[in-house]
């Protein structure tokens, strides 16, 4: 099957405190940090939005892959938070690192599963001969109502896979996706914020189809959590990824090294891809990874990777997640949070 | 008037019940109350419901359940009084039974809350308050029984861990209820220092929003023999009680006088007094409320119900078990089914079924079921025969 060719991350320097948004709302702060296991998140600055994260996270994929963008037959951005209603973000991106005109563009949405739906239909592509590269980016500069739960977890953040027909840095076993119709979280045209049914997002949504994902993955690979070096699941907050992968039967060490929410936040589309980048950068060959990743309304895609020799050559070719994560932060209060995200409102 | 008996019993799991829908949790405690009970048919059936049109968009409810019982075309009744809607159905069945012009009657609980947020839920509930007068200057539930635990600490010295042993001692029954949504147990220190809601009430002061059913079968005392295989109960007493709507409009603000009065009725219809009590299921909404009502039914003086939870004299074994169950803090509120549920449970316990949590020797169980703030109280008082 398709493999993973190079692959890249990024976020913005930014962050906000949980403290301090909780403090804005009269909120406890210590209840929604243990209750979501969140402690900050990344938020973008004005002039950042999902395609020049995509363009930033897409620019380290490529040096890893090492490949000219020419090669690239297919660009596919997934978001919920594309900066245009009309007009595709994959086109700008196509052209931002050299690819247009011969290549195809698609803007992908299905809430937090948009950039792992565009990594699966990559894969498809370049397994069948299609296209001999394939980018695909999960993207977003996520939405939450001021004041709403959503508000300390939805964060900004992006990462871009460059996929072929080769094995590359991480060959991909095995496929699966899980899908019913769950209305746990929307947003309608129109509105700025995604509305959310509270405690139904929970177990009958992320739970459900993450884990009946999970399972028929392994079943279909014929594989069970031991066989795994590493796990990475979506990540809505800090809790849920942890919970779910335990009560897969994963420790904590298999998933922590992709468990980044509790200090990034909830990057939306860009979440377990994210989460996958980070655990590629500590993988050793033959490492074997799976990835579940969940969007609303609902659904999951299940993928088991396996790391190759490569991933020695290349990880050290552009910044790894984790270290991106951990240096050059700028801690804002919610003033400036509230002016970056334009949460306030200006004078005509 | 004919004595009156409980022969079956029914009800699941509570929680938050996302794949079923009002008429499938419903019928499915109604449908193992007659399994209970042993009985082929029903004659007649009272829905104790507080605001199905609110959380599911659903009135006419006596004949929707009906309907999806399969037992139209009996004659079905929802009824409501706030949150003792559940006892105030099991009361209803209770004369029509004992009046002779049903013999076999169904009593049901039962309400669907989680159909919407946490938003719709706090509206839905205040509506069992004054709406003119209370609802609309911004209070809701956990604030007006924050008011009354504030009077009731002032006056009486009752204390922050009084009110937290209440939360520790419901939760240790209810971790033994296979039955209850949860069904664990908490420290004095989580209850105290859980999430406040309502200064002095926290999260874990107060009972939860829950999806539930329950259903009770009746029918005349002498004909339970014949009719069911079962143990039946005898219905000692039913009373029921008001008083005003508005907090504020109460002499004493710590002081529920419709549990008072409806508790002085049913002692008397059943020539019976406290002592006489086994064990009582009653209306711990918050924790303050199962201290008030402890006094207001006897139990303990006036100002001393905080004692009963610290002291272990209302734990199972203690004094007077007040909650076996776990109350509505652990075994969960939906507000329509919680009368029937402690019903439930009291049939249980006489009966001797209670396992882990069962009060040794009890022979004589009591229910106290109440709306809003108080502004309705429904009391039972159950027996061995």
């Amino acid at each position: 099957m398709a493999g993973i060719i190079g692959y890249g991350a990024y976020m913005p320097h930014n962050r906000i405190k949980v403290e301090e948004i909780a403090k804005v709302w009269g909120a406890d702060a210590p209840s929604y940090k243990k209750g979501l296991m969140l402690r900050e998140k990344a938020v973008p600055s004005p002039d950042q939005d999902t395609i020049t994260m995509a363009v930033e996270a897409t620019k380290h994929a490529l040096k890893r892959a090492g490949i000219d963008p020419k090669r690239i037959g297919a660009v596919y951005v997934g978001s919920e938070s594309h900066p245009y209603a009309v007009k595709p973000s994959g086109t700008v991106l196509a052209d931002a690192i050299g690819a247009t005109p011969e290549v195809h563009c698609a803007d992908f949405e299905f809430a937090c599963k948009a950039g792992s739906e565009a990594m699966f239909v990559c894969m498809g592509l370049a397994d069948g001969g299609a296209i001999e590269y394939g980018l695909a980016v999960g993207a977003d500069t996520s939405q939450g109502a001021p004041g709403d739960a959503l508000e300390y977890s939805a964060a900004a953040g992006a990462a871009a896979f460059i996929i072929g027909k080769d094995a590359g840095v991480a060959r991909v076993l095995t496929t699966y996706a899980f899908m019913t119709d769950t209305p746990d979280f929307w947003r309608r045209e129109h509105m700025h914020y995604p509305r959310h049914a509270g405690r139904f997002t929970g177990e009958p949504a992320y739970f459900k189809h993450v884990m009946g994902c999970a399972k028929g993955l392994m079943a279909k690979a014929g594989a069970k959590p031991a066989d795994f070096a590493y796990a990475v699941f979506h990540q809505p907050n800090g809790k849920f990824p942890m919970r779910v992968g335990q009560m897969l039967g994963f420790t904590k060490e298999q998933i922590e090294p992709g468990w980044l929410s509790p200090t990034l936040g909830n990057t939306y589309s860009g979440s377990s891809p994210m989460g996958l980048t980070a655990t590629l950068d500590v993988s050793k060959p033959g490492d074997r990874i799976l990835m579940v990743s969940y969007g609303s309304g609902a659904g999951s895609d299940g993928f088991i990777y396996e790391v190759t020799d490569r991933i020695e050559k290349v990880r050290n070719l552009a910044p790894k997640t984790r270290e991106m994560l951990d240096s050059n932060k700028v801690y804002i209060d919610y003033g400036t949070y509230a002016k970056y995200r334009r949460k306030i409102r200006m004078g005509e | 008037m004919r004595d009156v008996a409980v022969i079956g019993v029914g009800m699941q799991k509570w929680g938050e019940l996302w794949e079923k829908s009002l008429r499938d949790i419903f019928t499915e405690s109604a449908l193992l109350a007659i399994d209970d009970a042993g009985v082929d048919h029903i004659d007649s059936m009272y829905v104790g419901c507080m605001t199905s049109g609110l959380f599911v968009g659903q009135e006419h409810l006596g004949s929707v359940l009906a309907d999806y019982l399969g037992v139209a075309p009996i004659p079905a009744l929802r009824v409501e009084t706030a949150c003792a809607s559940g006892g105030a159905a099991f009361r209803q069945a209770y004369f029509d039974v004992a009046s002779g012009a049903h013999d076999i009657v169904l009593a049901g609980g039962v309400e669907k809350m989680t159909d919407v947020d946490g938003g719709g839920a706090t509206y839905a509930l205040s509506t069992a308050a004054d709406a003119e007068y209370e609802v609309y200057h911004g209070v809701t539930f956990p604030g007006l029984y924050a008011m009354l635990a504030v009077a009731h600490m002032h006056k009486y010295g009752t204390t922050r861990d009084q009110l937290s042993h209440v939360a520790v001692k419901n939760h240790r029954n209810g971790a033994k209820n296979p039955l209850a949504q949860y069904p664990f147990e908490v420290t004095l220190e989580q209850v105290k220092n859980s999430v406040m809601v309502a200064d002095p009430l926290t999260i874990l002061d107060c009972s939860p929003i829950t999806d539930g059913a329950a259903a009770a079968i009746l029918c005349p005392l002498d004909m339970a023999k014949k009719l069911s295989r079962k143990q039946p109960v005898k219905v000692l007493s039913s009373a029921h009680a008001t008083d005003s709507i508005a907090l504020h409009s109460r002499q004493d603000l710590s002081w529920l006088s419709a549990v008072e009065k409806a508790g002085q009725v049913a002692y008397k219809n059943a020539g019976l007094t406290p002592k006489d009590i086994g064990f009582v299921e009653v209306h711990d909404c918050f924790t303050i409320a199962e201290i008030c009502v402890i006094e207001a039914l006897g139990f303990f003086e006036k100002g001393k119900g905080g004692r009963g939870a610290e002291s272990g004299e209302t734990a199972i074994g203690g004094r007077i078990p007040v909650n076996p169950s776990g109350g509505l803090k652990s075994k969960g509120h939906p507000v329509g089914a919680t009368g029937v549920a402690q019903i439930i449970e009291t049939v249980k316990q006489l009966r001797g079924d209670c396992g882990e949590r069962q009060v040794k020797g009890a022979k004589v169980g009591m229910t106290q079921n109440m709306g809003g703030t108080g502004g309705s109280c429904v009391v039972h008082i159950l027996g061995s025969v």
